[in-house]
């Protein structure tokens, strides 16, 4: 394995926030930050995104620099402001940025005051999504463990419960509740809820899978309440899900007729939608470059299930407890790499020649231009990809470039 | 970063922590540039502060130097490295590198994008176009000579901008010496002194440097900016003016279509309309003079948020009866349009998001833009294309001709009606659906209006709806009417029509 400290042409954990806000319907994601992270969220994100966002950036100016005092006095100011203009807000986030880590801005102090002020209507907390400390994901990761603390307290004689940790398409939620209803588990929830005010209780009968391989934290946080992690691949593909709900189905002891019985359908299902992607992708190299750390367990799917050729697996971060079940299961002759040293992994990437490459938004149009086939992997983030009905949809995320290309005569 | 991804051969060193490296998406996706911007970042992580981030920066720099072989570089810190006081200009000069180092002190957290831009671009100038003793910069020749200066990576239109006002410049037989920073590279700044005179494109980012170059070169500054028929006229004469070139056959120019599309009688629904322009400061002052001189349009609200050419802003602002809206806060932005009820907005990107979420035309005049707003089309402001542009783009978005008419007279048609928008345009919703534009508080709170009154109002259509509303307000207000009725309506009609 390659562990590289270079250059990382990644997005910092603020960027965690376009997706963010639109999953728990009540919460507002402030940031505290500087004109650049007004840029990123507001212009990048919301130029591309039209629609009225639930976040904003309380911009840090130098006379915040010069006294912190100011500089909370300020961002009270701000918070009122925001919430007389949007009373539907129960839950405020502010997101810690690398201006206000360096001059260490105690934002965790502010959240206690300004949730004293506003209580009983709104609750706000914080969390990181500085770049200094946080890579794109991860501020998914530090929002959920920030969280953690507001979920009730389950006590040992409560029922056993699911939690399925990670911020997921309502339609993919909707699609597990039903398959774990029938395979007769009776109590599931996610984390996080739909509404601020619908956080599960968590205790030692909690039992968690974990959706997203980035939430290293918040799997240690709700650990630590007494939740137990179902260790499992991540639901990817037929192979993925069906591992990932053997796991849940096993921890209930459902019994493994059963099991098949209910989940071959679905398996079937996927495997069918997976055949056609198939036949364009079998065979052919493939190069990522470290973006979610979702890159494990994809190259593991388009491995198994799609005969392709992982040549290098680049990852921001590699969580090896997390990944435990996927890191068994990646080809032995794969380059994994973590961390990033971006011209030397473009020197790679060039000498490799991979029929395909993985990359971020900043290097996919110049490796175009310079003739290789790309798939942009912020893609992998915004669109439903987990479980069986959207196995189909994520092979053909990775076949779209080719068809594309087949299809293009100029 | 805007200066070093337009030009060739320059290399920037930025010292800055992991996540600052989305600024290339912006050139690589938005722009569609088939290249990574020439920068380095040296993206330092929390676990760095501690130790040697100082050591990083020299790194980072001798590498950059090593794999690009640049002609130059720039090194500069963002907003978080300016916090932790490495000092890139001193460590970049220790590294001793066989080529210029320019190191830029932006301070992000006083100046914005285009002050930092025109500042780069102006220690470039500088550097490059010193004064050499003793030799003539002008080489004589027979034609008249000049640099156009201005244009950006990631500028609204600047690609087209320049070819269409090269192409001017030919028709007067004035020579192009120097386009910068957009594809120069810093050996061609050293060019620049060999020009008789400079012609300002963008003053955002030109102005400091052309106002060097006129001081130490003696180089006249051409200011107007062709944008729009009239200015492309005045472009023309002032350049006639210092250069003694014959503009006439230029003037005649047989693609300049804008004014007879303009009096050509099926433009007579754009008399008046109601249009709400904010961009940076030349095109947001360019675009008022097109709306108001050349379109019919009447601008109710003009604004910026270009502090440094805010003098410019508020003078034509004046000219019009106006006070410019001076703001970087798109929620003052949002609540003067609001108010102000505008049929169209001329605006930059964020200006679009609020013109959809209040239901009113929108058509985008200015950076910063979307990726839709680079187009592949040749598509420029300036010059004579520029102005037929202009008119195309900015009549798009509104409701057209007969169709205005028809759904005033017929506004309770179930697939042509008031809720469903102008038909040429996507958004038209034929379904029932609720009016888009929100009716919005009274201007004077103590104002009332009757239940029928309001419901008479609902009649007309969506697109003078406001422009009805805020009159007969006004009208009850100069009244003294604490009540509006259906009467109170039709008054303030009749008065306003005079």
């Amino acid at each position: 394995m390659l562990r590289e400290r270079g250059q990382r042409e990644v997005f910092c954990g603020l960027t965690g926030i376009v997706w963010l806000h639109r999953k728990i319907q009540d919460a507002f994601f402030l940031v505290v930050g500087s004109r650049t992270c007004a840029h990123l969220i507001q212009s990048a994100a919301g130029v591309m995104v039209f629609a009225e966002p639930r976040f904003a950036t309380a911009i840090m100016e130098e006379k915040d620099l010069a006294g912190l005092a100011d500089a909370n006095e300020e961002l009270d100011r701000v918070v009122d402001r925001l919430l007389e203009r949007r009373p539907d807000i129960k839950l405020l986030f502010l997101v810690g940025s690398c201006p206000s880590e360096v001059i260490k801005l105690d934002l965790s102090r502010a959240a206690q005051r300004l949730s004293a002020k506003h209580q009983p209507g709104v609750r706000v907390l914080n969390y990181s999504g500085s770049g200094i400390e946080t890579t794109f994901t991860q501020g998914e990761d530090a929002c959920l463990a920030a969280l953690v603390p507001e979920a009730p307290k389950a006590d040992s004689n409560t029922a056993p419960s699911l939690l399925v940790v990670g911020a997921l398409p309502d339609i993919v939620e909707d699609q597990f509740r039903r398959l774990f209803t029938e395979l007769g588990i009776p109590r599931v929830d996610f984390f996080p809820p739909r509404k601020s005010g619908e956080i599960a209780a968590v205790g030692p009968n909690t039992r968690m899978l974990i959706a997203q391989p980035f939430l290293g934290d918040t799997a240690r946080a709700l650990a630590a309440r007494g939740a137990n992690r179902l260790p499992a691949l991540f639901p990817f593909g037929a192979e993925g899900t069906t591992h990932w709900l053997k796991a849940a189905a096993d921890a209930w002891s459902i019994p493994e007729m059963d099991f098949r019985r209910i989940v071959a359908p679905h398996r079937e299902r996927a495997k069918r939608a997976l055949a056609r992607s198939r036949e364009t992708l079998e065979g052919l190299s493939v190069f990522f470059f470290p973006d979610s750390q979702l890159e494990p367990p994809l190259a593991r799917f388009l491995a198994e299930e799609l005969g392709m050729r992982p040549v290098e697996i680049g990852t921001p971060y590699l969580n090896r407890d997390l990944l435990s079940e996927e890191l068994k299961r990646l080809p032995a002759q794969a380059r994994l790499s973590e961390g990033q040293d971006v011209d030397k992994q473009l020197d790679r990437c060039r000498a490799d020649k991979p029929d395909l490459v993985v990359c971020g938004l900043g290097l996919a149009n110049p490796l175009e231009a310079a003739g290789m086939t790309t798939k942009w992997s912020i893609e992998l983030v915004f669109s439903p990809v987990h479980g069986f009905d959207q196995a189909g949809d994520l092979a053909a995320l990775f076949a779209r470039p080719f068809a594309r290309r087949a299809l293009l005569k100029v | 970063m805007r200066i070093a991804t337009a030009m060739k051969g320059l290399h920037y060193v930025l010292h800055a922590p992991q996540g600052d490296t989305y600024a290339d998406l912006l050139f690589t996706m938005i722009e569609r540039r088939d290249a990574r911007p020439p920068v380095t970042y040296t993206t330092f992580q929390a676990r760095d502060l501690g130790g040697d981030t100082a050591e990083l920066f020299k790194t980072s720099a001798r590498e950059a130097y090593e794999r690009f072989q640049p002609e130059a570089m720039i090194v500069g810190a963002s907003c978080t490295a300016e916090l932790i006081q490495d000092d890139p200009a001193g460590l970049a000069r220790a590294l001793k590198l066989p080529i210029p180092v320019i190191a830029l002190d932006l301070p992000s957290y006083q100046k914005k994008e285009n002050w930092g831009a025109a500042e780069t671009f102006y220690q470039l100038v500088r550097t490059f176009a010193a004064k050499v003793d003793g030799a003539p910069a002008r080489t004589p020749g027979p034609r008249p000579r000049c640099n156009i200066l201005g244009p950006t990576a990631l500028g609204f239109r600047h690609r087209d901008d320049v070819v269409e006002v090269t192409r001017l410049l030919g028709q007067l037989g004035v020579d192009v010496n120097v386009v910068a920073p957009l594809n120069a590279r810093p050996s061609d700044l050293s060019r620049l002194p060999d020009a008789d005179f400079n012609v300002v494109l963008y003053a955002e980012i030109a102005d400091v440097a052309a106002r060097w170059l006129e001081k130490n070169h003696g180089q006249k500054i051409i200011r107007t900016v062709p944008i729009g028929h009239n200015a492309t006229k005045d472009f023309i004469a002032e350049i006639a003016a210092i250069t003694g070139v014959d503009p006439a056959h230029v003037l005649a120019d047989a693609n300049a279509r804008m004014p007879w599309w303009s009096r050509s009688v099926d433009s007579n629904y754009l008399t008046g309309k109601r249009v709400f322009i904010f961009g940076d400061a030349t095109h947001a002052v360019a675009a008022a003079r097109v709306a108001s001189e050349e379109l019919g349009f009447e601008v109710v609200g003009l604004g910026t948020y270009s502090r440094e050419f805010a003098r410019d802003v508020r003078a034509a602002a004046e000219k019009l009866g106006l006070t410019a809206l001076v703001t970087d806060d798109y929620l003052e932005v949002e609540k003067a349009i609001a108010e102000l009820q505008p049929e169209l907005v001329l605006g930059t990107q964020m200006e679009r998001h609020i013109a959809k979420r209040l239901g009113v035309g929108c058509a985008v005049i200015s950076a910063p833009a979307h990726v839709q707003d680079y187009p592949a089309r040749f598509s420029p402001q300036m010059g004579f294309e520029g102005a037929n542009v202009l008119f195309d783009t900015w009549v798009h978005p509104l409701v057209m001709g007969l169709e205005e008419h028809l759904l005033a007279m017929f506004r309770e048609d179930f697939e042509f009606n008031d809720g469903a928008g102008a038909s040429h345009l996507a958004a038209h919703q034929p379904a029932p659906s609720p009016a888009p534009a929100p009716i919005s508080a009274p201007i004077a709170s103590e104002l009332i209006w009757s239940r029928e009154a309001e419901a008479e109002l609902t009649k007309i259509p969506f697109f003078v709806r406001g422009k009805a509303r805020r009159n007969t307000e006004r009208f009850a207000t100069e009244q003294g009417l604490a009540v509006i009725k259906i009467e109170t309506l039709y008054d303030a009609k009749s008065h306003y029509a005079r």
